[in-house]
């Protein structure tokens, strides 16, 4: 349906317009959908949403081979999953626990797999997945497969050592990854110059001699030229590639952050939703009479039962058996088993 | 006395501390401006300073180095670790690092420094953020390791280690912030290292825990309490120093042992304790030391597959039927 990955050949026309739009509402929807789960109680530990950033799945996820190319990423990780068509019941039965969800309720929200679609996470220690991905665009370059890679890390993340080192290889090899800086201006409740001494992260390729651009978030079409462009100079030249995203999250750093007062203001807040990319498509649309304001509504409003429908898909489905606890700890054996 | 958190004891404990000796100072990521993630630094930059209560960016082995750096030249600094999952980033640091300085300068050098945070599976944090490291750092000769329990314990192990001349490992539990008890309001209060706490004595058995799996034993023990069995729970809250007279006396008592501990069962710190029970108490025994443990298997996410995983009084009373 609507969340499979979109055809942006010709990212300007009117279909492809609404189609994008739908998309990335419909990625806002799922992700009130989950923190309303939290709030419910019905998902535990840690759950993280891409409110605000929606431009930036959109935008690089449609311009990759989806199931060919390789993505990869942090904890928030459900707008991913979704742009690169893994099914949302799954991914709604993953965050609440259940036996139907993408690893049978052993991930949860942070940990999302989808191997099928080209979706290796979903991990949950900052930085530490960043190297994996650069693996798995050696990987590919190894097989001498065209594969190219997503490595998506947030501002926080980037100042970790191993991402440094993952930078430093990258380059040294040649490695066709792309090193995907999410600069929401945040990491937790620590504000981007209160983290990073240059808060120009961009340059982090420059000491490695890797190509590396500062880039707007929160335009998807400005997003799609860029990603295309780039995605395709990696692909030919295969050569790493850094580049930071401006963009800004408008929800709590997880669902169980009630605390935003420590690190924003109000105003700043509401400024930043100024700049929200689904208005701006959504201005486009309407100034281009492609669709009215009132077929926008219809459109939120249809979304907002499918994905009731889908939640209810997903709850309805049973937890796993207490004995999948020991389940695919090896390939090969078992563990010994009891307290 | 006071009733207070145990959250608020270990903060009042860095207060007394900071209070007493300038040369105290905090670091970690987002205890500042954010007030700590489990708010035990809650107001403290305010109080003290950006100078003396530093956030630090997502870079565990980089911020701890530069700890144990600032901790040879005399600082006493306090390391504030997000959760203890991601004290491993920083295991270099800690084992090849903090802990040999005084054995390899032959004494010349101290590292009189406190890594803290909590420890432990909470509620679905899953296989990533819920680890046990208690078995991995009672490992390493040159580091001190506690786990308290009790809000005073709290508060009297963390000024002692704040005053310890070496590296110590602060355990807390991410289940244990909200629990209330009595803390000593006295600011040279202290609980000393190498000290196990008889909370329950008893003559049958003797169930022997740190943590949050004091809690469980305590349970147990109200449990068989109503079977007829009379059931000893020492809260062990010191592995290293590991106070084993406390812990033989009790066994040599009570002729029946049981470790429980929340970390895999394999290879984990208990084993250890049960081990030393067997050498020290074996004439006295009438049956194995028995190990209660969490199962060897990474933690999962699903509500009812985490708790499968977790120690629980039902776990020990099947477990101990056979020493019974
Ligand atoms: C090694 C490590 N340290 C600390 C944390 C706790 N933590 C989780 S998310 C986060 C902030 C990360 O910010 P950023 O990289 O900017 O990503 P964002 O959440 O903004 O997407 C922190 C400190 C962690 N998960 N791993
Ligand atoms: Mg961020």
């Amino acid at each position: 349906m609507l969340v499979t990955p979109i055809d942006i050949s010709n990212p300007e026309s009117p279909d492809t317009l609404l189609h994008l739009y739908k998309q990335m509402l419909y990625t806002r929807i799922y992700e009130e959908k989950c923190n309303q789960i939290y709030r419910s109680g019905k998902a535990g530990g840690y759950l993280h949403v891409y409110i605000g950033m929606e431009a930036l799945s959109s935008g690089w996820i449609n311009a990759l081979k989806v199931g060919w190319d390789y993505v990869i990423t942090a904890y928030r990780d459900h707008a991913h999953a979704l742009a690169l068509g893994s099914d949302p019941v799954k991914i709604f039965s993953e965050i609440m626990g259940r036996s139907t969800g993408l690893s049978r309720g052993k991930g949860g929200s942070m940990h999302l797999y989808d191997p099928q679609k080209g979706l290796y996470g979903g991990w949950g220690i900052v930085g530490g997945h960043v190297p994996l991905g650069a693996g798995l665009a050696l990987g590919a370059k190894y097989k001498k497969e065209d594969r190219v890679v997503l490595n998506f890390l947030g501002d926080g993340a980037s100042n970790a050592g191993v991402v440094f080192e993952s930078l430093n290889m990258a380059k040294l090899w040649n490695l066709p990854c792309i090193f995907i800086i999410e600069n929401n201006e945040f990491a937790m409740g620590t504000r981007l110059e209160y983290h990073a001494s240059d808060t120009e992260l961009h340059k982090r390729g420059m000491p490695f001699g890797m190509k590396h651009e500062r880039l707007d978030g929160m335009d998807v079409l400005q997003t799609i030229k860029d990603a295309k462009r780039i995605i395709n100079h990696v692909r030919e030249y295969q050569e790493p590639y850094l580049v930071e995203i401006m963009c800004y999250r408008y929800a709590g750093h997880g669902a169980a952050d009630n605390d935003q007062a420590l690190y924003r203001t109000k105003d700043e807040l509401y400024k930043a939703k100024e700049r929200d990319p689904l208005t701006k498509l959504a201005n486009l649309i309407i100034e281009k009479n492609i669709a009215t304001p009132q077929q926008l509504e219809t459109m939120q409003e249809e979304l907002e039962e499918v994905v009731e429908e889908q939640y209810a898909e997903a709850d309805a489905a049973p937890a796993p058996e207490a004995e999948e606890v020991y389940h695919h700890i090896y390939t090969d054996m078992e563990v010994e088993r009891g307290h | 006395m006071a009733t207070i958190t145990y959250r608020d004891a270990l903060r009042l404990a860095l207060i007394e501390e900071m209070d007493r000796d300038t040369l105290v100072m905090l670091m970690g990521e987002d205890i500042g401006r954010y007030q700590g993630t489990f708010r035990v630094t809650q107001g403290l930059l305010e109080k003290y300073g950006s100078e003396r209560v530093m956030d630090t960016p997502i870079t565990e082995p980089g911020f701890t180095g530069i700890a144990i750096g600032a901790a040879m030249v005399g600082v006493r600094p306090v390391v504030e670790m997000m959760t203890m999952s991601f004290s491993i980033l920083a295991f270099d640091q800690i084992f090849n690092h903090a802990a040999k300085v005084h054995y390899m300068t032959n004494g010349q050098l101290k590292v009189p420094m406190v890594i803290r945070g909590p420890s432990g599976a909470a509620n679905q944090l899953s296989a990533q953020h819920s680890q046990s490291v208690d078995a991995w750092y009672a490992h390493v000769p040159g580091l001190k390791v506690v786990a308290p329990f009790t809000p005073q314990d709290a508060k009297g192990m963390l000024k002692s280690a704040i005053r310890d001349d070496n590296p110590v490992i602060f355990l807390e539990h991410p289940t244990l912030y909200g629990a209330k008890g009595d803390v000593s309001e006295d600011t040279e209060f202290v609980t000393p290292f190498g000290k196990a706490h008889v909370l329950k004595e008893g003559s049958d058995i003797t169930l022997l825990a740190y943590s949050k799996m004091v809690q469980t034993c305590l349970d147990t023990a109200e449990n068989l309490h109503q079977q007829g069995i009379s059931a000893e729970v020492i809260d062990i809250r010191s592995l290293l120093p590991l106070d084993m007279e406390t812990i033989s006396s009790s066994v040599r008592k009570t002729n029946r042992a049981v470790v429980v501990y929340e970390g895999w069962r394999n290879g984990g710190f208990g084993a250890e304790i049960a081990a030393r029970i067997s050498e020290e108490c074996f004439d006295y025994l009438d049956g194995p030391v028995v190990r209660v443990a969490g199962l060897n298997v990474p933690m999962p996410y699903a509500r009812n597959l985490e708790l499968e995983c977790m120690p629980k009084p039902e776990n020990i009373l099947e477990s101990i039927k056979k020493i019974l």
